[in-house]
């Protein structure tokens, strides 16, 4: 079909687009915060940067959630744990960069530790001075728990709502868990007063304009993993598995790999958004395995659209704009806002905005090909939904004379 | 009795659930290359039979041989459609949201792992089995098109062109005409017999014109268990069959 084709072509015309703009502002923004004089009309303030910045990441683990749940059907209402632990190794990181500048001015204890009487670095601690350690933990750990998690969930053919509760339960496990001083994280004021990140004041607005840039560039190239991993034939098949597991199944596919692939590389996705959201933010507590953060996390894709890769990214940054625009205009109101939106978008919006975008598209798309076609005296047939209208022909083969493409004039 | 020469063994295979005897000491054999229709009233066991069969239910007790000396109850749906046992389901099901190129991709024979998906890049002879096996279901003119537009009886060909895909040694077909006009049917009834030619078939179905069509041994199964079995003029002129169709 001519228009499944154009409309593919449209898609990946897309997918450039949002990776040329997250390249554009990633060189862009931090210029202008930087080198345009703050009395310029084009400055870009320091907050606007560290905003924009947390909302970034915040996009990237919305993609993270769609990756599985709009394109594998897996509802995860535990993402927030991954992109915790993702900034929980960049926080440990960042703690041990302090140094002796702390309150007690230990040159090995974090302020927190010297405070519980703690007398030496716990073991899981060695290593996270090391950039390049931290760097392999906030990939690994989130991986790893989501590999272990996934392994034995689809292994026991756990789907629907009754994976959605245990993955909600494994963040709030975690939640808890992360709430004990002597787990060895701080417990409830979880890590936080970070002066250095690589050498680098974190306050400094250089430092932050970085952390920006490299927020944008991380997204941009997540956009295009996702596109090829969704693209490619093991994308295909995921999907095929959110529509009829048990039909590739009986093709000889191992339904439960295929979703622990994509839990797995999601998961990791999400740690990495947490590890850039940490130093922007300078402070990760154990408030972020707060179940209702998934829960927000599924509301920005189903907003945005799932099962799109532009989709998640365009709710994350839409909902959040609004949430820091409606707890400054009208704090109280702003979980009910949150909750009639999300009601409001199921209902009125099932397939998100780009998903409506797409459909309202298509349809004028349509409308415009009908009218041309009545216009060349061909009766106007109009694509989608193409309806195969059941002709009496004695043979299937004959079946295209009932094709819903407008056939030319003879 | 020897297992040798046989695609599939069942010896003895009973099944219940919660109480219910779904499958009672069911024996039945089909031999390489043959095809054979199955026919019964409902809930004679015929869809458990294949849940069987295919490893998405384990029975009881008995026996379950494929190709003389795998036993099928050791393993699960995935390696037994690895090994050559292809099913279509009662209901068509195919990936609706994929074109009709794409759902053929999927089931076409090869490697079964995450990573060669990842990196899989469509070689020419895998053009042209998906090419050869549109010719046969006769939706070539169709291939761009998302399943879902198809029509019931298109699906239900488009399955089978997902099982041929697959290269089975034996197909198991639910209700291949279940919802089809006559011409359809007709067609349904030839392209299985095309199939035959080289698999092993079972069908289950109710449409005795097309059993009639399909001029195959038949196996009448009633509750659970193994009612008759020879040409479709011996079953049908079995009094036990007639009484379990007419009702007692």
């Amino acid at each position: 079909m001519i228009t499944g084709r154009f409309f593919a072509a449209g898609a990946d015309r897309r997918i450039a687009i949002t990776i040329l703009i997250l390249l554009a502002v990633a060189v862009i923004v931090p210029l202008l915060n930087l080198a345009v004089s703050p009395t310029s009309g084009f400055y870009v303030p320091s907050y606007i940067v560290a905003l924009t910045g947390k909302y970034l990441c915040y996009a990237l683990l919305a993609l993270a959630l769609d990756l599985v749940w709009g394109y594998c059907g897996i509802l995860s209402l535990g993402h927030g744990a991954f992109f915790a632990l993702g900034g929980y190794a960049m926080g440990m990181y960042l703690m041990r960069q302090i140094g002796a500048r702390g309150v007690y001015g230990n040159p090995i204890l974090p302020d927190f530790m010297v405070f519980l009487n703690y007398k030496e670095l716990p073991w899981f601690w060695t290593g996270f001075d090391h950039f390049w350690f931290a760097g392999l933990m906030v990939l690994a750990i989130p991986g790893l728990l989501a590999f272990v998690f996934g392994w034995f969930a689809f292994r026991s053919r756990v789907t629907g709502v009754y994976l959605s509760i245990i993955t909600q339960a494994m963040t709030y496990a975690l939640l808890l868990a992360f709430f004990r001083n002597d787990m060895g994280f701080g417990g409830n004021n979880g890590l936080t007063d970070f002066k250095d990140i690589l050498g680098f004041n974190v306050q400094a607005d250089a430092t932050r304009s970085a952390l920006f840039a490299a927020s944008a560039v991380t997204l941009a190239l997540a956009v295009f993993v996702t596109w090829a991993i969704v693209g490619s034939k093991y994308g295909k098949l995921l999907m095929a598995v959110r529509d009829a597991e048990s039909r590739t199944r009986f093709l000889g596919w191992r339904a439960e790999n295929v979703k622990l692939f994509a839990f797995t590389v999601s998961a990791v996705m999400a740690g990495i958004a947490g590890a850039l959201y940490v130093p922007q933010v300078g402070i990760i507590n154990p408030g972020e395995f707060e179940p209702s953060n998934s829960i927000e996390v599924v509301i920005w894709a189903a907003v945005g659209g799932r099962g799109t890769i532009v989709g998640p990214i365009i709710g994350a940054l839409l909902v959040n704009a609004g949430k820091s625009w409606f707890t400054g205009v009208l704090p109280e109101f702003w979980l009910f806002a949150l909750g009639g939106l999300f009601v409001a978008v199921t209902l009125l919006l099932p397939k998100g905005i780009v998903g409506m975008w797409d459909s309202w598209r298509g349809n004028a798309k349509a409308l415009r090909a009908a009218s041309l076609a009545e216009e060349a005296g061909i009766d106007p047939v109009v694509p989608p939904p193409p309806q195969i209208v059941r002709s009496a022909a004695t043979r299937p083969g004959d079946w295209s004379s009932s094709s819903p493409e407008p056939q030319p004039a003879a | 009795m020897s297992k040798s020469h046989t695609i599939l063994y069942l010896d003895g295979v009973s099944v219940s659930f919660d109480g219910f005897r779904a499958i009672n000491n069911l024996s039945l054999v089909l031999d390489k290359g043959e095809m054979r229709a199955i026919i019964g009233p409902n809930g004679a066991g015929k869809t458990t039979m294949m849940d069987i069969v295919t490893g998405k239910t384990r029975p009881d007790e008995g026996e379950v041989f494929f190709d003389g000396q795998i036993d099928l109850t050791r393993h699960d749906e995935a390696e037994i459609a690895m090994m050559g046992i292809g099913r279509k389901f009662q209901k068509p099901t195919v990936f609706e949201n994929h074109t009709i190129e794409e759902n053929l991709m999927l089931a076409l024979k090869g490697p079964r792992s995450i990573f060669p998906a990842l990196f899989h890049r469509r070689s020419a002879a895998e053009a042209r089995q998906i090419d050869d096996i549109l010719g046969i279901i006769r939706l070539g003119d169709k291939r761009d098109q998302l399943a879902a537009n198809l029509s019931h009886g298109q699906k239900q060909w488009l399955e089978i062109g997902m099982l041929l895909a697959q290269d089975p040694k034996l197909l198991l077909v639910d209700e291949p005409v279940a919802g089809m006009t006559d011409a359809e049917t007709e067609e349904t009834a030839r392209l299985l017999k095309e199939i035959a030619r080289d698999h092993s078939v079972i069908v289950v179905e109710h449409d005795m014109h097309f059993v009639r069509e399909l001029g195959v041994k038949v196996t009448c199964l009633h509750e659970g268990s193994v009612l008759s079995e020879g040409t479709l003029d011996f079953v049908s002129a079995d009094e036990r069959v007639v009484e379990v169709y007419l009702g007692r």
